[in-house]
């Protein structure tokens, strides 16, 4: 399941916003904990999806951008987490997260490349929380809560790659939009497409590159085994060496000394 | 010249001196803290927010503190695998310095995680995919395998007929084990920060992490063997001959040396260059880091300086800091933005706390089992007139079992 997003179509109404904290039972009243410099309401442990205002580049273009995870194709958080708390589920492509593992290590906060996943910091017994992908309802076959909800058509549902050549479509039938799918590529890709007349930069999106950052920690633990597997030998090695080499010098000295008596002093 | 006021309960020694005291005041501090953290969660006692998820506990206590413990490791290699048998006066000292420090760590990460009563999750639930996987698995198991080896030295006195010759035995298989485990999570400690490669300032994000933490873990241990062997010889008057610890250093220093050549390599191969001389805060902290942690005190120890015990001692203690620094950098400096974060009184307290619980063991240890010297130590009141000591010390010196 796949999500793209239409940024020229969002009228800012909000109600993916509420119909997200109605499904996920989120805390209506909790004021929002992280504001951006530009006034803008950045997500937190009761906000899995917000709406960003942004001006355009000349001050001249109104553009609402709907944030949420991106639900990448190789997630960080999902590959940085050491209980599998965070996992990315085959069939729905949603990147759920299992609240009964979870230690609070917050090393997936960290990793994120978009920085998404968030703390329940005034919780007792806090817990990692963000979009889950309603992957109850997708699972079942339904869109997720905030698409059901979107009323101008700038949220879209469906098979990812259905959405790609779709989006592809309308890039190319209309010269005003960027050409370029964010999603398709960045980080390796996401379920999570957007497309926008207005520069990707200018809408707050971050520039990252194409290569999943997932890669250098698998290329990293593949040579683990190897090395240290060398490692014990080299060790054991010089180690059984060096036991040889101190029985024969024993032997040499006194063939009744006991190896205790070394010990003592 | 007095010896200070000791103690015996059931057998043991306690001495109690002034900085005793205070330091007993700290870790009741921070018992209060601790209570209150477990508790309530994080809110009342720390300043991280979803902008600084990793504060003070992780990159000091955990990354500064995993790096600090490398001194047993690194003696433990010298001694037992490639046989620099001098160095043998120092290993005992080392192993116990790391394997407080190991628990502290341990400490540290059991208050720094939110749902702490899950924290033997990833034994069952295994993800494999993390690097901070091997980490943990790597510290358990390695915190086991020194308390077992300082078992040893702990039934030379207590419990030695039925015990001490059985670990006697197994001794060498642990010291091979307790090899392995280190050096894959020292650089494993590095290898947690590549995944944060979009984060990261550039000139701190490289392939070569693992590498570099596991280098810098090297050479900072036998610079913190230097300087607890020289606050030891403070308090307890034990002095280890100067060749021995320059010897010490210097091995250290060359892995140094190595690590500053792959750091330049790394510069050129990346074309970072820029970055280094931009002038904003990030690049400064990287100046910083490398001409007081690394360029200077490779030329302290090359040149006559290194042959006084000042000069050995700066060496030391520039080293420390500059990997201290260099972990904060990691952390801090190069993914959060300048001024975001600055740790809460709550986690300062815990960390001063911990590492006052931390030396006030050491001290009962080191007065109560033969490790500084391989004999038990006395603390003595520091008087200037040394030659006066060093007769006290001699009269005091008995190998008692």
């Amino acid at each position: 399941m796949a999500v793209l997003v239409d940024i020229t179509k969002c009228i800012g109404c909000e109600g993916c916003t509420v119909a997200c904290k109605r499904y996920n039972n989120l805390n209506f009243k909790a004021k929002p904990r992280n504001v951006k410099e530009d006034g803008n309401v950045e997500l937190d442990d009761n906000r899995w999806t917000v709406i960003q205002e942004f001006h355009g580049e000349k001050n001249d273009k109104l553009r609402f951008v709907k944030k949420q995870c991106l639900h990448c194709k190789e997630p960080a958080c999902a590959s940085a987490c050491f209980s599998k708390a965070i996992q990315k589920d085959e069939k729905t492509g949603a990147v759920v997260y299992y609240p009964d593992l979870c230690v609070g290590c917050r090393y997936c906060l960290v990793a994120c490349p978009y920085s998404i996943p968030k703390y329940q910091w005034n919780e007792q017994f806090p817990q990692v929380s963000k979009c889950q992908m309603c992957s109850e309802r997708v699972s079942k076959g339904d869109a997720p809560a905030c698409v059901s909800a979107c009323t101008t058509g700038a949220l879209t549902s469906g098979d990812r790659d259905e959405l790609l050549k779709k989006a592809h479509e309308i890039i190319r039938s209309d010269s005003r939009y960027i050409n370029q799918v964010y999603g398709e590529h960045e980080v390796g890709g996401a379920e999570w497409l957007y497309i926008s007349d207005v520069p990707f930069e200018d809408l707050g999106f971050k520039e990252v590159t194409n290569v999943p950052v997932t890669s250098y920690t698998k290329s990293y633990l593949s040579k683990v085994p190897g090395l240290a597997a060398c490692w014990a030998l080299f060790l054991s090695g010089i180690a059984f060496y060096n036991y040889r080499v101190d029985k024969n010098r024993n032997q040499i000295q006194d063939p009744h000394d006991n190896d205790d008596q070394d010990k003592e002093g | 010249m007095k010896v200070h006021k000791c103690f015996r309960i059931l057998g043991w020694d306690f001495t109690i001196t002034p900085t005793r005291f205070v330091l007993t005041g700290l870790v009741a501090l921070m018992v209060v803290a601790v209570v209150l953290r477990l508790l309530t969660g994080f809110q009342y006692v720390t300043n991280l927010t979803d902008e600084t998820p990793w504060g003070m506990w992780i990159a000091f206590d955990v990354m500064c503190g995993v790096a600090l413990a490398g001194g047993g490791y690194s003696t433990a290699l010298l001694v037992s695998i490639l046989r620099y048998k001098e160095f043998h006066v120092v290993a005992r000292g080392a192993l116990l310095t790391s394997l407080l420090g190991y628990i502290l760590v341990m400490a540290g990460l059991f208050l720094d995680i939110g749902q702490w009563f899950n924290f033997w999750r990833p034994f069952v639930s295994w993800g494999y995919t993390s690097v901070l996987f091997e980490v943990f698995w790597c510290i358990s198991i390695y915190t086991t395998v020194l308390s077992i080896e300082f078992f040893e030295i702990i039934t030379e006195r207590v419990l030695r007929k039925k015990l001490h010759r059985y670990i006697v035995k197994i001794l060498p298989v642990l010291v091979v084990i307790g090899l392995i485990f280190p050096v894959m999570h020292q650089s494993s400690l590095g290898g947690l920060f590549l995944i944060m490669k979009e984060r990261m300032f550039p000139l701190w994000w490289s392939e070569f992490l693992p590498l570099y933490f596991l280098l810098s873990s090297f050479f900072i241990g036998s610079a913190m063997v230097t300087i607890e062997t020289t606050l030891a010889k403070t308090a307890y008057g034990h002095e280890i001959p100067h060749n021995i610890m320059l010897k010490l250093t210097r091995i250290g220093a060359g892995m140094m040396f190595v690590y500053l050549l792959l750091k330049l390599y790394d510069l050129f191969e990346k074309h970072e260059w820029n970055y280094v001389f931009q002038g904003t805060l990030q690049s400064n902290m990287y100046c910083v880091e490398m001409l007081f942690g690394i360029l200077i005190p490779l030329v302290i120890i090359v040149s006559p300086l290194s042959k006084k015990k000042g000069g050995l001692l700066t060496y030391a203690v520039l080293t420390v800091l500059g990997v201290i620094l260099n972990r904060l950098n990691c952390v801090f400096t190069s993914m959060y933005e300048s001024g975001s974060y600055f740790p809460g009184i709550g986690e300062i307290i815990v960390s001063v706390g911990l590492i006052s619980l931390g030396v006030l063991i050491y001290c009962f240890l080191v007065e109560n089992f033969n490790i500084i010297g391989d004999e038990r130590a006395v603390q003595v009141k520091i008087d200037k007139d040394k030659d006066i000591k060093n007769l006290i010390w001699t009269l005091l010196r008995t190998k008692r079992r």
